[in-house]
């Protein structure tokens, strides 16, 4: 029992940082947008909501916690956004191909947050943030409640603040005008035009917002899940990518990131319990094989709709595409 | 008299090409214009001006009696007309409230429960069939249709404008269209029906406006007109198109077509059951209005199609003995031209499908035969000196024959690919739409070069939309309606009247009565 | 179509052509900018003059001939995977994909290395790692390639999922070859069984012949093969493959081997020839650097190793001034991403042009009649 408390409470946590990511990319994606960039941006919202928490905490005598967080978290979505821009304008505007671009931007989001990274670290290995207390706090008086207080009530807020963005979300792509025009957007961006729907203003908001979501993801992993330490390490980029591989496994729909997220979370924290539930254990190389599972798992979805075709599950028609009205 | 819409002198011209030069125009209330003209005469982009996609040279647009303009869809919604494009626009996975959702005006609060109250009012009154609740790709082209101009009631058009409405739908369904738009009419609203189809043309309007080559050519009262006063209208004089047909010389059955059928993705049964003969020397034109199986048929005969069983296409090399005859269906494009036989093939989708747009003229040339001979390499020893043949003898204009042949105008890709596809010596020579867009004298090359390939003894199918050429190119044509062939006539003994009638009567049953 | 709503100032219209010369300007100049802006980054951020910094920088390749083989060597395991990604994307297959297909080789070789090494004699021991290399890679990219032709599964998706599946194995079979040792080291140590022999004084160098003979080879596959006529015809409309009678599933299936077996072989090349051992970053992100590569490059194999080069040059001029002056070698990532911004958003010049409302006229009629 003890050991499926503690698997449950490395899960979600986990699946919270890839839930900020593909949330973020859900709203990209549904504008037609394929922002391969994720796990940059999700490195530029981790390093600025780090630096900027860290930097006001060492110049400022007392420093309000409370301050500290509002300030990382604006500072976050502020970084991924510009990255996000970065994306768009190449894209959109310039009609670059996105699959490059976004592979570039990973490359110079993961350049930037190591580079400045560096600076922070000024020679030590890693540095913390000490507002990770703040970001961990739990929910007084419920995550006290036994078990389920502990399992259900004992995460930071963000955990709960990605729950209601997801839900948030859903509502806004299916029961709003705005959420109706950017489906259209996605799935032809031709007629949208036609119906007067502004397809770049559309696409720019969608995929800057969407980019300052995914780089909450970031932000979350530094300043939770890691409890506020900064070192240089790959670690955010694989988290990208299984962001993406989270957009595939919802196909495209906000309410199934929030299972999931966790079931990729439970799947990833596996090979570390699932041995000790079962009473044996395995040898080092054997987890290694147990950590693939997520991805095996991904490409089954990936398949299985191909395989389907319904249409309810497929990725937008425009996905990948440079849209030129002039081009009909 | 009341007008919902008057047009003063318009004139628009892209770039050289003039579409409409000087029209003047005007639309009663609560009446139905057709708007009648052949391919290319102007119709569309005229009214694509008053729909707000594009913007006029010069002219005036007065609607109600007030001088507008008229810039986006935007604009032309606020005035209360409406489009349904001959491609619709609608988005394939919404269901039919969320599609007109999509054009709701700014102001209208955006609740779907509160749409689909408003749209069902609509339905019930102008009597639509229509589940809203349905997701597009699930509907048939009718049914799309049908939502195209629910949206635009919706949007509060007075004036509705249908671009060729009837082009893809059955006898059936046009009856159902033409008892609408006459509810329409009687509820006050006015209708422009873009149409060349002549009977419905007297069946549905109260008047008909003419366009040729882009200029007026007159408005007349429907009562007062029959198919002979407005074919007079639409062409200016009674057509002589002067192209020269021989007698088939010494005809052999080339091609014999049994029972023929395809189902496509959707399952619907595009062609059914059809079955005719092909043979050497003789031009066989295929009649229909697009999109009835034409487009199967020629690419069932290419290997391109996976007919049902029972489904036979049977080849005769130089005479008509079984024992030689080879079965065409199961084989692909390349076994096919393994066995010898030289199927040529100039599809309607020309830089799609026909040609590679982003190569040059010696790379196209090799399309179908770069695999021959056993060398790994290719050898564009020979694709280069052919296409500095076809460029020379068809005289194709473009810079060098390695310029990428999507900069080529119209005329001269569709001439690169007959071209190509005639110098492959073809036994079987397919062509579909293959003057479409060309102006008058490459469209006279194209047929010229087409007598000149039945007097070598090849088997032409030639599917087309102008009854004209095909009543005077072809020697038989046969006419496909809804999948089914309707019938094969001996073009120097038909009329136009005649094939009309069968490319809109389904087999076996009399003309759809008025419901 | 046009659209032509009250003549907006400024419109954007498709160039019908473009000389080469107007390529080359137009990319030096996106260059140039890009180095313009790293020099106010390095500027604002270091307080260093630039200058100073962009010589340090040159020094990183060309201050000995020690530096400039070492980037040679680096050159030739990006521009493997870019040749052999270049039939893919050719072929408009977004293989992501390469960086695991590349892990797989590597495995495939270390694997016969660990197992084979000292048993078999090297006359065996390097085809036997060779075509084990080979039909790894091959393995990795059939995958994905044959659900793309069977069921048109989005293959961008299928491929970068693909990377982390081989990044696991590779883990896994490191944690059993290591036993109790914290690191791998270098495989076959005593016996130097596997490794290449030395070619100049480097063993890498049979890497740079490679990679040599690739570039021309590929280059005349691509243009002068029949294979490859079918590639850019896939690539361009399956329709019009269709029609041309090429059995468009065999093509992309065949092409996806081809890219997979060359990304094999360079791992096959980064194992036996550089590293002479392997790790979950033996691929070192060139399996995603060498994509822009080949899309920047047009799949022509001869740009390809002009991009490579830059890129090579960049990373080691930054890693250089990283211990010139106390920074860290992160910075080229900045850089690099920021000359790749200017040049992808540099294509749009080549491809549009803007037309301004007064200047109107000259664009009618530019078409070829």
């Amino acid at each position: 029992m003890d050991t499926l408390i503690a698997w449950i409470l490395r899960a979600i946590p986990f699946g919270t940082i890839i839930m900020y990511g593909a949330l973020g990319e859900i709203v990209t994606e549904k504008t037609g947008n394929l922002n391969l960039g994720v796990p940059g941006i999700m490195y530029l919202g981790g390093f600025a909501g780090f630096a900027s928490a860290y930097l006001y905490e060492n110049s400022v005598a007392a420093p309000n916690m409370f301050l500290c967080v509002i300030l990382s978290l604006v500072c976050a979505f502020i970084a991924s956004m510009i990255g996000g821009l970065i994306y768009s304008f190449l894209t959109i505007t310039l009609r670059a191909n996105q699959n490059v671009t976004g592979l570039a931007l990973t490359t110079f989001g993961m350049g930037v947050a190591n580079f400045f990274g560096v600076f922070i670290l000024d020679g030590r290995t890693a540095t913390q943030s000490l507002v990770y207390k703040t970001f961990q706090t739990k929910i007084p008086v419920l995550s006290q409640l036994g078990t389920i207080g502990q399992t259900v009530f004992g995460y930071g807020f963000m955990v709960y603040a990605a729950i209601i963005l997801a839900i948030v979300l859903h509502h806004i792509l299916s029961h709003t005008r705005i959420g109706l025009n950017l489906r259209a957007i996605g799935e032809n961006p031709a007629t949208a035009d036609a119906a007067g729907i502004s397809v770049t203003r559309y696409k720019y908001l969608a995929t800057c917002l969407g980019a300052g979501i995914s780089g909450l993801g970031g932000l979350y992993y530094v300043l939770d899940y890691n409890q506020g330490i900064w070192a240089t390490t790959g670690q955010i980029e694989a988290l990208g990518w299984l962001a993406l591989a989270l957009v595939i496994f919802t196909t495209w729909k906000p309410l199934n990131a929030i299972w999931g997220s966790y079931l990729f979370g439970t799947l990833y924290w596996l090979y570390q319990f699932l041995p000790t539930l079962m009473g044996f254990s395995v040898p080092g190389y054997i987890t290694d094989l147990i950590q693939m599972v997520p991805y095996l798992v991904t490409i089954a979805v990936l398949i299985v709709t191909s395989l389907r075709k319904k249409r309810e599950d497929q990725p937008p028609a425009s996905l990948g595409l440079a849209y030129f009205r002039e081009e009909r | 008299m009341e007008y919902a819409i008057e047009l003063r002198h318009i004139t628009k011209t892209f770039g050289s090409v003039v579409a409409n030069h000087d029209v003047s125009l005007d639309v009663r209330k609560g009446e139905i214009l057709s708007l009648l003209g052949e391919n290319g005469s102007g119709k569309t982009t005229l009214m694509n001006m008053i729909a707000g996609i594009y913007y006029p040279d010069s002219g005036e647009i007065i609607v109600d009696g007030k001088l507008v303009e008229i810039r986006s869809p935007k604009d032309a919604y606020a005035l209360g007309i409406g489009m349904v494009h001959q491609h619709f626009k609608l988005i394939d996975v919404f269901t039919a409230a969320e599609n007109i959702a999509l054009v709701l005006d700014k102001q209208e609060k955006y609740n779907l429960k509160d749409i689909k109250a408003k749209a069902q009012q609509i339905c019930e009154r102008y009597s639509f069939d229509i589940d809203l609740e349905q997701k597009v790709y699930e509907m048939s082209v009718s049914q799309k249709q049908t939502l195209e101009i629910i949206k635009m009631l919706y949007r509060g058009a007075q004036l509705l404008i249908l671009d060729e409405p009837t082009a893809v739908l059955t006898p059936q369904e046009t009856e159902k269209l033409f008892a609408v738009m006459r509810n329409m009419r009687a509820d006050g609203k006015s209708i422009i029906i873009i149409t060349h189809k002549l009977h419905e043309v007297l069946s549905i309007s109260d008047r008909v406006a003419i366009l040729r080559k882009g200029e007026y050519a007159g408005t007349i009262d429907t009562a007062a007109a029959d198919e002979a006063s407005l074919t007079e209208l639409m062409v200016g004089k009674k057509v002589e198109l002067n192209i020269e047909r021989e007698a088939p010389v010494n005809p052999h059955l080339r091609l014999n077509v049994h029972n023929l059928t395809i189902t496509n993705a959707e399952g619907i049964k595009v062609l059914d059951q059809v079955s005719f003969e092909a043979f050497s020397g003789e031009i066989l034109g295929i009649a229909g209005i697009s999109g009835n199986g034409q487009k199967e048929l020629l690419e069932a005969i290419a290997g391109l199609q996976h007919p049902e069983k029972d489904s036979s296409i049977v080849y005769y090399p130089d005479d008509d003995r079984d024992s030689t005859a080879e079965q065409l269906i199961g084989k692909s494009p390349k076994n096919i031209r393994d066995m010898g036989i030289h199927l040529s093939f100039v599809p309607e989708d020309r830089l799609g499908m026909g040609l590679v747009g982003s190569m040059g003229m010696i790379d196209n040339m090799m399309l179908k035969t770069y695999s021959e001979g056993h060398s790994p390499l290719v050898d564009r020893k020979g694709p280069r000196y052919l296409a500095e043949e076809i460029k020379d003898e068809l005289g194709v204009v473009t810079p060098s024959i390695s310029t990428p042949v999507s900069r080529l105008s119209g005329g001269n890709v569709q001439k690169v690919l007959v071209g190509r596809e005639i110098a492959a010596a073809p036994s079987v020579l397919m062509t579909a739409y293959a003057v479409r867009g060309l102006d008058i004298n490459t469209s006279y090359t194209i047929y010229h070069l087409l007598n000149e390939q039945k007097k070598s003894g090849v088997a032409i199918i030639y599917v087309g939309e102008d009854l004209d050429v095909l009543i005077d190119l072809c020697d038989r044509i046969l006419i496909l309606c809804g999948g089914k062939c309707n019938g094969i006539v001996d073009a120097r003994k038909t009329n136009k009247e005649e094939v009309g009638l069968l490319m809109t009567r389904l087999a076996g049953k009399q003309e759809g009565g008025v419901a | 179509m046009t659209n032509t709503h009250h003549e907006p100032l400024m419109r954007i219209v498709k160039r019908s052509e473009s000389t080469f010369k107007h390529k080359v300007i137009i990319r030096l100049i996106a260059v140039l900018l890009a180095l313009v802006i790293d020099a106010m980054f390095i500027y604002f951020v270091t307080g260093l003059n630039p200058f100073a910094v962009y010589t340090t920088m040159f020094q990183g390749t060309f201050s000995n001939p020690m530096r400039f083989s070492w980037a040679m060597r680096d050159l030739a395991s990006l521009l493997l995977v870019g040749i052999a990604l270049a039939p893919a994307f050719k072929m408009r297959f977004w293989n992501i994909g390469a960086e695991g297909q590349v892990l797989v080789g590597a495995l495939a070789t270390a694997a016969v290395m660990v197992y084979y090494g000292g048993k078999l004699p090297n006359a065996l021991l390097y085809p036997t790692m060779l075509i084990a290399a080979l039909a790894a890679g091959a393995l990795w990219g059939f995958v994905p390639g044959v659900f793309k032709a069977k069921f048109g599964t989005n293959e961008t998706l299928f491929t970068l999922m693909m990377n982390y599946v081989a990044i696991q194995l590779v883990a896994c079979c490191v944690n059993i070859w290591r036993g109790q040792a914290s690191g791998l080291g270098k495989l076959n140590m005593k016996s130097k069984a596997g490794w290449f022999p030395q070619v100049f004084g480097q063993r890498y160098n049979i890497n740079l012949i490679v990679v040599v003979l690739l570039v021309v080879l590929m280059y005349c596959y691509l243009r002068y093969t029949k294979q490859g006529y079918e590639i850019s015809v896939v690539g361009e409309s399956e329709n019009t493959a269709r029609y041309a009678g090429i059995n468009v599933g065999k093509v992309i299936i065949r092409t996806m081997i081809l890219s997979g077996a060359l990304c094999g072989l360079t791992g096959f090349l980064i194992v036996g020839g550089r590293d002479q051992t392997i790790s979950t970053g033996t691929a070192g992100g060139n399996g995603f650097t060498a994509i822009i590569v080949a899309w920047l490059a047009k799949f022509n194999t001869f740009y390809m190793a002009l991009i490579s080069f830059l890129l090579i040059f960049l990373e080691k001029g930054a890693g250089e001034i990283a211990s010139a002056y106390n920074l860290n070698d992160f910075a080229s990532d900045i850089i690099a991403g920021i000359i790749l911004f200017c040049i992808l958003g540099s294509e749009f010049f080549i491809n549009y042009k803007p037309i301004f409302r007064s200047s109107k006229q000259t664009s009618i009629g530019k078409e070829v009649a």
